[in-house]
């Protein structure tokens, strides 16, 4: 046990490791790729560039400049902006991220339960107008482009029909902390969640639909049934269990990947200072430091969700525990 | 005769939706401590009779009358049917493995059934599966409960199989070819474990293609032959003088355990027809070796001898 929760450590942070050179080596490393000449500006003097050069140390070789830069990211945690500067980029990551969190746990409720609805009803119903008509939605909710709604539900809900009794509530763009008013948040929260959870909605959706009627397939449920099982406990109890295991790592993977700044053009087109803004503001000015940082915070996420979806996999399926001569 | 009939399926007719008929005429009957031994090839439709008792094939047209303990099952509500599935009538099946969920224990499986059909506490329940496993001649029950199908061989799941099938005492238990997926001294067991659970005064239905398995555990025999129920009667008496042609042709190609052996074993010539393309009569006058000009009108179930059915047109009187 403590064995494989070593090694299993012991791999993330390698994974970690090497994420962060390879980030560092696409805008360190690459020819052509010299910070001084963007942070000096356009038209300065030779002497400027190489007064820049030497305060940030792009003189110096490449793996001493990775280290430093490491450590002021995760050490010293004193990395500042090459754009604002001064301005420190681990603190503006910290603050950034209960947005971001916030955000993605309001879709991740809406998109397990809309996706749960949809996809138990359309299985149980299968080949009906009912599943046709899910499907269908589910195809159109993942094909539109989360940005384009966004916008849409922006241009709906905050001017065309903000005045009438269906939108009178929806508060102006932006984020309300919780501890300010846990009410303004969840009003601040509700339409960027659901839309950022419409795309994910279709796709759970399409995918538990599959894995549950092939798990009906199987010769346990026939036995669940002859047991003398309703068909409510026959699709709830033997189906989804048998059906969780595709969608638990599915869902893993995307939260994490959200959390990590996935959910950028959503923070963008509703305003939320999310990381995800952040990466984009970073990409937008090419601010290096701001680039690593937010980077290096969605890697974390992801190995972090990664480990504890291997983790509920080895719950829900005690074939995986035995390790490789499972199945 | 005098035992209480348990099952009786008369004249059981399965269709699909589109109309191609997988049962035609299926007559049986099981009483309390009979074991009935349903034999046939790969696809003469002795699962789906099992599964048709046990009201497990729903989108199929069932017709006929399939009678258990008096009451009539076809056409009766599926709540009524669910109470009976488990506690009044059970089923084993082929392949332990994938017949429990894969992801559950199989004590917390058997604790399920037992919990469907009595109001009875967790704590109960448990201590009845455990009771069940040990009856079952498996070795400390109480931790076997609690491991998953993976981890316990074949013949302990077909052993566990069998517990969660007699969980909540059903007089009918249906055991669709129990002992295929096992190897050769686990069958016998399990067929001992039968044999007992027989004599206990359930009935038994014995779905297999093995005469062998038949001749072991089996009081009567019922021979399907392309959905229809061809000869029935009891074991000694058909295994010594069968009189359907088919089941002839199916004892002579047993191979014989003393004598010369024989250059090659006897097989019956021809495939047995799909289900869409069976002859207007008797459905074996194809590959039979006694047919007739009479053979192209399907002959009926005759009692031409006390307790032995048979459909040919030999027995016609």
């Amino acid at each position: 046990m403590i064995r494989s929760f070593a090694s299993r450590t012991g791999q993330m942070l390698l994974v970690i490791f090497g994420i962060s050179v390879l980030v560092f080596c696409i805008f360190f490393a690459t020819p052509g790729a010299d910070p001084t000449a963007r942070i000096a500006g356009r038209g300065a003097s030779p002497q400027v560039v190489a007064r820049i050069r030497a305060e940030y140390g792009f003189d110096r070789p490449l793996p001493v400049q990775y280290v430093t830069m490491m450590q002021k990211l995760f050490v010293s945690r004193d990395l500042t902006s090459f754009v604002n500067h001064g301005q420190r980029v681990v603190p503006e990551v910290l603050q950034a991220a209960p947005v971001t969190l916030s955000l993605v746990l309001w879709a991740a409720f809406f998109w397990v339960s809309g996706s749960l609805v949809f996809g138990i009803a359309s299985a149980v119903l299968r080949d009906s107008w009912v599943d046709r008509l899910l499907m269908v939605l589910g195809l159109i909710g993942l094909s539109m482009p989360v940005f384009w709604l966004g916008e849409v539900v922006n241009l709906v809900t905050q001017s065309r029909w903000h005045d009438t009794f269906l939108f009178r509530w929806v508060p102006p763009l932006g984020y309300v902390p919780f501890s300010q008013s846990p009410w303004g948040w969840a009003k601040a929260l509700f339409l960027p969640s659901l839309t950022l959870a419409v795309c994910f909605i279709g796709l759970y959706a399409r995918v538990l639909r599959s894995e549950l009627l092939t798990a009906m397939g199987e010769d346990s449920i026939r036995t669940a049934r002859a047991k003398g099982a309703g068909p409510v406990r026959v699709w709830l109890w033997h189906g989804l269990r048998l059906s969780w295991l595709s969608y638990v790592s599915l869902f893993g993977l995307d939260f994490a990947q959200l959390l990590g700044g996935g959910a950028l053009l959503t923070e963008v087109v509703f305003a939320l200072p999310g990381v995800g803004r952040l990466t984009y503001q970073a990409l937008a000015t090419l601010d290096l430091p701001l680039i690593m940082a937010t980077v290096m915070y969605a890697a974390v996420f992801v190995v972090i969700a990664n480990a504890l979806v291997d983790g509920l996999y080895a719950l829900l399926d005690p074939r995986i525990r035995e390790g490789r001569h499972g199945r | 005769m005098g035992a209480e009939m348990l099952l009786k399926l008369h004249h059981l007719h399965l269709e699909l939706p589109n109309g191609t008929a997988l049962l035609e005429d299926v007559s049986l009957n099981v009483r309390r401590g009979d074991a009935l031994g349903v034999v046939g090839e790969s696809g003469s439709g002795k699962s789906l009779t099992a599964m048709s008792v046990m009201g497990l094939l729903p989108g199929l047209k069932a017709s006929g009358s399939i009678c258990f303990e008096g009451r009539e099952l076809l056409g009766m509500k599926d709540r009524e049917w669910r109470r009976l599935r488990g506690a009044g009538m059970a089923m084993i099946f082929q392949d332990p493995m994938t017949a429990f969920l894969p992801v559950r224990s199989i004590g917390a499986q058997i604790d399920e059934q037992i919990r469907l059909h009595d109001r009875v506490s967790r704590r109960e329940a448990r201590a009845r599966t455990v009771a069940l496993l040990g009856r079952m001649g498996v070795p400390d029950p109480e931790a076997a409960a609690k491991r998953y199908p993976h981890q316990l061989s074949g013949g302990l799941r077909q052993r566990a199989m069998i517990a969660m099938a007699l969980s909540c005492g059903p007089s009918l238990l249906i055991a669709d070819e129990p002992t295929t997926a096992l190897d050769v001294t686990v069958q016998a067991q399990i067929l001992t474990l039968l044999c007992e659970i027989r004599d206990s005064g359930a009935g038994v239905m014995l779905i297999t293609h093995d005469m062998g398995v038949v001749a072991q555990t089996c009081t009567h025999v019922a021979v399907v032959y392309s959905g229809l129920v061809v000869e029935q009667g009891p074991v000694a008496a058909v295994m010594a003088r069968p009189l359907h042609p088919y089941t002839q042709a199916l004892l002579e190609a047993i191979p014989p355990l003393d004598g010369p052996r024989p250059e090659a074993l006897p097989t019956i010539p021809g495939r047995p027809p799909a289900p869409d393309a069976r002859p207007e009569g008797c459905v074996f006058a194809p590959r039979c070796r006694f047919v007739r000009p009479d053979c192209a009108v399907r002959p009926a179930l005759r009692e031409p001898e006390e307790g032995r059915h048979v459909a040919c047109v030999l027995y016609d009187a």
